[in-house]
């Protein structure tokens, strides 16, 4: 952090300043062990499923946009664990959202922005709420996440159930319809790099139907876009800025933070809120995406969002990480998830297959992380 | 009409020359792949996937299974989308959702991949997509011809105990069996809920209120097995006409007992297995039957059983 302007307090012999050499430097970065995975997993992949369709253009897509998901709930998770706590509502939150979204914007008939907008805000309070009770109570987030994994999903299934007698809802597509803040959830961006690839043989096109001669993908989902801006944005906010300071120190050791100033609860309650606004943002993308919404969504994505952060490098212990580190492990895990598909891996063996990469991931990492700084 | 049987031939001749015999001559290998909608825990599915890896075998064609493993739809249309980017030459899957997954199957028959589908959804679902026929047990057409036996042993008025009320493709089969029955559904459908204990004392009270009630039909376990029990306690079980929708270890040995006179199976093996071999030949050949096959229903009745109890769970 304080690369830029070198022994600014006091000169250069200034005895809190330790020089470093500029290869120790990049072996202590949190993402060392994600860049060396993607690697990894690439040329393991690349041999192994190299012709398989994994590395077409549909294929491609294909495991951008689960690594994509992983990545938009990983970032809020990363900067939680970094902040000392983790999530365990986010798979919860990620199906409320969705069926708030069908409530509001169908049930309900609402304006479909005014129906996101109003999910966002309950989903932000009780974000606030999960940081409120941890920081009020000195329970671990743990527990009282857990609680509100049940509380959310008792919730998800009961209000469609009472309000519908259903669990699914659908005509979320045309309620949409020519809205602006839905679009932005769901829009290919940048189709005529498509076309153009197209037309010129780089990827295939549709052979039949309504939509033949166009091109197999018609554009970037928003859903990638958006795991890009808040990689960039939470990226930004944790190395360049003050906050950023704030979060490490809160999660490093929240006592000695307090002492120097640091608002350690505000801090801890604002990246639940953060938790909780990327799972809105998954389940907005996946609801305008698929046009339903379902009580049953989003079950178990608390821990691939936690394995995604893992695997990038992050401590669970907190203080440590990095939301670069945190989108490695997501496309990692993506690609792993997915890639073992392509290489005709038994679908009941495959998640052994997940389990073992990601252990070694885990301990490859930390096993890296000691040595270079020297933690016991 | 014609033309339609026309582009039936057209494409058909134009598959075979393209993908019957790969360009060493030699026929075989061709690869499909199963995506369904049934989390892990579903146990049901098993007996779909030993269908599946057995008429790969028969066929000499490679199959995989795919499922999304929290029965998650959204992640069952992305593992479409992945099936699809594999290139597969047919891909067989339920339509468990058709918003969610209707863009991602339409995608992959419009990039020239065969689709059958299974279990899930109606002939007219399929037909939206663009998948080349289903496979399955129509719940009306069940019910019908279940009506149609019973009508035949003499039945005349009957009671249907609904556990999903909530769900009106299995209410279907209630509405099935009355027209096969040929009598008026009016109310001898009833809202059973899903607590045992409450179906039991339900069932009584409808047979104590009428009395003239001459057969049972129940749509699955869940409702059977507490009807056994209302039945034994009111001194009905065995004189009573009863048939039930699907299979359990109750309602098989309530067959075996006498007290159930058939269960309706839809047949899961047929599910998995007849999609390969229709593909298969289809690829092959240029042979595809003109319409969408039943699975079910295949009654299981004190006949059969045997062989039902052998392979219940592995082909059964």
């Amino acid at each position: 952090m304080s690369e830029t302007e070198p022994a600014a307090a006091g000169g250069p012999n200034d005895e809190r300043i330790k020089d470093q050499g500029g290869f120790r430097k990049w072996l202590i970065r949190p993402e060392l062990g994600g860049i060396v995975g993607v690697i990894a997993v690439f040329i393991f992949f690349g041999v192994l499923a190299g012709d398989s369709g994994m590395f077409n253009a549909q294929g491609i897509m294909n495991w951008s946009q689960i690594s994509a998901q992983f990545m938009i709930i990983a970032v809020g998770a990363c900067m939680l664990m970094v902040a000392g706590e983790f999530d365990l509502s986010v798979g919860s939150m990620i199906g409320f959202a969705g069926i708030s979204i069908a409530m509001f914007g169908v049930v309900w008939g609402l304006p479909m922005w005014v129906a996101i907008l109003i999910t966002f805000a309950i989903c932000l309070v009780i974000g606030a709420i999960n940081g409120i009770i941890v920081v009020r109570t000195g329970l671990p987030s743990f527990i009282v996440t857990l609680a509100f994994l049940f509380i959310l999903r008792g919730f998800t299934i009961f209000v469609p159930q009472t309000v519908e007698s259903r669990t699914i809802i659908g005509g979320i597509e045309e309620a949409a319809e020519g809205d602006w803040l839905a679009a932005i959830f769901n829009t290919d961006v940048a189709g005529w790099l498509f076309v153009w690839m197209a037309d010129n043989g780089i990827i295939g096109t549709f052979s039949r139907g309504t939509r033949e001669g166009e091109p197999l993908i018609s554009g970037i989902p928003m859903l990638i876009v958006w795991a890009f801006i808040l990689v960039i944005a939470g990226h930004i906010i944790l190395t360049r800025t003050k906050f950023g300071n704030w979060i490490f120190a809160a999660g490093g050791d929240a006592q000695a933070a307090r002492y120097v100033g640091v608002p350690v609860d505000r801090v801890k309650i604002t990246m639940f809120m953060t938790t909780a606004f990327c799972s809105t943002v998954f389940a907005c993308c996946q609801v305008f995406e698929f046009g339903s919404a379902a009580a049953d969504r989003g079950i178990l994505k608390e821990f691939e969002a936690i394995i995604a952060v893992v695997i990038g490098g992050a401590l669970l212990t907190g203080g440590y990480g990095s939301v670069m580190g945190a989108a490695l492990g997501a496309l990692i895990f993506g690609v792993v998830q997915q890639g073992l598909f392509f290489a005709d891996v038994e679908s009941s063996l495959f998640r052994v297959f997940l389990g073992i990469i990601l252990l070694f991931a885990v301990v490859l990492n930390t096993y890296i992380r000691r040595i270079i700084t020297g933690e016991r | 009409m014609n033309a339609f049987f026309k582009t039936l031939a057209v494409s058909a001749v134009a598959l075979m020359g393209a993908t019957a015999v790969n360009a060493d001559g030699h026929i075989g290998g061709e690869r499909y792949v199963l995506v369904s909608h049934a989390p892990d825990s579903d146990s049901w599915w098993n007996t779909i996937r030993n269908a599946l890896t057995l008429a790969g075998e028969q066929m000499d064609v490679e199959v995989e299974y795919r499922n999304p493993p929290t029965g998650d739809i959204a992640d069952m249309a992305r593992l479409i989308e992945q099936a699809a980017a594999s290139g597969p030459d047919g891909i067989i899957t339920t339509l468990a959702d058709p918003t969610v997954l209707n863009d991602s199957i339409r995608a992959a028959v419009d990039a020239g991949i065969d689709v059958i589908i299974m279990n899930s959804g109606t002939p007219e679902q399929a037909r939206d997509v663009g998948a080349l026929m289903y496979v399955g047990q129509p719940e009306y057409d069940a019910g019908f011809a279940a009506g149609q036996r019973a009508a035949g042993d003499g039945v005349t008025s009957f009671l249907c105990v609904n556990h999903v009320i909530s769900n009106p493709v299995v209410a279907e089969r209630c509405n099935g069996f009355a027209d096969g029955l040929g009598v008026d559904l009016g109310d001898s459908m009833i809202d059973a809920g899903q607590d045992p204990q409450e179906i039991q004392n339900r069932v009584m009270a409808y047979l104590n209120a009428n009395p003239d009630t001459d057969g049972i039909l129940t749509l699955g376990p869940t409702s059977a097995d507490p009807t056994i029990l209302a039945l034994e306690e009111l001194g009905l079980a065995g004189d009573i006409y009863f048939g039930t929708f699907d299979l359990g270890e109750n309602i098989v040995a309530g067959i075996r007992d006498g007290v159930i006179e058939w269960g309706i199976d839809q047949q899961p093996f047929l599910q998995a297995y007849l999609p390969v071999v229709v593909m298969t030949n289809y690829h092959r050949y240029g042979v595809l039957p003109g319409n969408n096959i039943n699975s079910g229903p295949g009654f299981i009745t004190a006949d059969g059983l045997e062989l039902v109890e052998a392979l219940a769970g592995e082909y059964r």
